[in-house]
């Protein structure tokens, strides 16, 4: 659905987005991941034609965004990262508005109305000054003004950012009801997030991909970073020094002094259904083994410190 | 050409919420009626006096068209060169100011169709401010006699029309080179200021080439035959361009915006 080929753009010297490609897939919703400053607003700015790159392309539902960029601009709903509202306005009378200008025909125009307002939940503003609407309702209007015609492509610049913890939910789930009749590029340096929502993640840092795959993926694969979390309690008091010598294999072994209990992870490379076997046998009870999964914190923290 | 439509109705629109609108309406109405007033005063008052010394060849000569109706739209040009810019101020700083740039850009509209839906709203604002000045026409020929000439009224009315758009157009221009309307504002009134007295040298330049071409240049100058009632296709192809060249930069500045 969305074909990003070798984009670059450049402000003078600066190299905001440095040769990135990537795809997604009809109805899936892409987590586009990145410290502030890594380029993921200029990349949104360029798909959605508001700019144009320093080189490469991209290829919108079958249109390329050079070539053919009114047809990218019918098909792309956009919300950017402050949502364009005209504060005068009613809401009616702005997505009134939005939608003539995409050129909705007048009979279809209050049909998406109508559904546009009950899918984001503005029945109860709809009458209101966009300029008397709170920070959320404020950003229900832009996401309602980027699906009001009904594109086949969403892209959302930060879209929960400055709501509160209730309204970030609400916005997720709204996002997340968009996927399958929809794609979604979703732009966030908020983790859970991407966790929450989205399908595929691509990780952007100073400008190029350092990661690109599907969440479960990412967090799996983790390039050997699985491990064990083990908690064991001996029959009698150790200390980690003991621990450590007795098991080899073992590794960060922190005891709890008032307890005795013993917390230790263990690689993933070793022969796990040996480890258990171990422990039993030298007479320590094993309270707790389970797989840690790499978090996406890990690996962006991983990726974009350097 | 639809979405030319759309915008300038949005435009039109957002003129009448916000308290813009009246406030310029009112302030126009009020002052072009101020002019009014003393222009018909002190045409009643010099009739008076010429009736008092008996002076027929005088009262004979003078009429409603030189005496009221053409200073009254020159009166009319100065007030338009301060409001004008009020008026077509907000037009593109305001996209910018408010982010609503990123929505109208990635729209499938044209630049073109958005510069002219900008105009033509601002356009349509001004001929009603213009028309509020046609209830003193109607008075004046419903209650003088002689009547004053009518070609000079339409030929006077299309020069004001010809000139503000002009304005308008130069307005629209600022607008789009800042987010902030004040700057807009100001630079389009000393652009057109410019425009409007860039002649005021001529009759002291020496080269007689570049005298004529400072009178070409005038906004003023080239409302003159429209004041005496002579429609010249000269001052009309003036003023076209004048608007073209002002929509035309602004198309510019507006792409510069899209593909910077």
């Amino acid at each position: 659905m969305i074909e990003v080929k070798e984009l670059t753009k450049k402000y003078g010297d600066f190299v905001a987005v440095d040769n990135i490609s990537f795809n997604v897939e009809k109805g899936h919703i892409l987590g586009f991941l990145g410290p502030n400053g890594a380029g993921k607003t200029t990349t949104m700015r360029i798909l959605t034609t508001y700019m144009p790159p320093t080189s490469g392309t991209a290829i919108i539902d079958g249109h390329d965004i050079l070539e053919a960029p009114d047809e990218v601009r019918k098909r792309v709903g956009y919300l950017p990262e402050n949502p364009p509202l005209y504060n005068d306005l009613t809401v009616e009378e702005y997505l009134r508005y939005v939608g003539k200008l995409k050129g909705l025909p007048k009979g279809k125009l209050n049909e998406r109305l109508e559904y546009v307002i009950e899918t984001v939940g503005l029945k109860e503003k709809y009458r209101s000054v966009i300029a008397t609407l709170s920070k959320g309702y404020r950003q229900r209007v832009g996401i309602a003004q980027a699906i009001i015609h009904d594109p086949s492509v969403v892209i959302l610049d930060e879209p929960t950012i400055g709501l509160d913890p209730n309204q970030v939910i609400e916005v997720r789930r709204l996002i997340r009801g968009l996927a399958g009749s929809h794609t979604v590029i979703l732009s966030t340096h908020i983790l859970s997030e991407v966790t929450n929502t989205c399908d595929d993640v691509v990780i952007i840092h100073r400008g190029k991909i350092v990661a690109a795959d599907s969440i479960e993926a990412l967090t799996t694969k983790g390039e050997g970073v699985i491990r064990y979390r083990v908690r064991v309690k001996f029959p009698e008091k150790v200390d980690s020094g003991q621990v450590e010598s007795e098991f080899d294999f073992v590794k960060d072994v922190d005891v709890n002094p008032h307890t005795g209990e013993v917390m230790l992870t263990v690689d993933r490379d070793e022969n796990i259904d040996r480890v258990a076997e171990y422990f039993v046998n030298s007479g320590a009870g094993l309270l707790e083994f389970a797989p840690m999964a790499t978090t996406l914190e890990e690996i962006f923290t991983r990726l974009t410190i350097q | 050409m639809r979405k030319i439509f759309i915008v300038a109705g949005k435009e039109l629109k957002s003129y009448f919420i916000s308290p813009v609108a009246y406030v310029v309406l009112g302030a126009f109405t009020l002052i072009m009626g101020w002019f009014y007033f003393n222009l018909v005063a002190r045409f009643i008052q010099l009739s008076k006096i010429y009736e008092l010394f008996r002076r027929p060849d005088i009262l004979m000569r003078m009429n409603l068209n030189d005496m009221v109706i053409q200073p009254l739209f020159y009166n009319m040009t100065v007030i338009l060169i301060i409001l004008t810019p009020i008026v077509t101020m907000r037009l593109l700083a305001e996209e910018k100011n408010s982010y609503t740039d990123e929505l109208i850009l990635t729209s499938p509209i044209s630049t073109w169709q958005i510069v002219l839906g900008k105009f033509l709203g601002a356009f349509i604002f001004f001929l009603i401010m213009v028309a509020i000045t046609a209830i003193f026409m109607i008075e004046l020929f419903a209650y003088s006699n002689p009547r004053p000439e009518f070609g000079p009224v339409v030929s006077g009315y299309l020069g004001i029309i010809l000139m503000g758009a002009s304005f308008l157009a130069v307005g629209i221009f600022t607008s789009s080179l800042t987010k902030n309307q004040i700057v807009a504002a100001v630079s389009s009134f000393l652009i057109l200021l410019m425009f409007y007295v860039i002649n005021i040298i001529s009759p002291s330049v020496n080269s007689k080439t570049l005298s004529e071409i400072l009178d070409y240049l005038s906004l003023i100058k080239q409302f003159e035959d429209f004041g005496k009632g002579l429609i010249d296709l000269r001052n009309v192809v003036y003023y076209l361009s004048f608007i073209t060249i002002g929509l035309f930069f602004t198309k510019l500045s507006l792409d510069s915006l899209r593909w910077r």
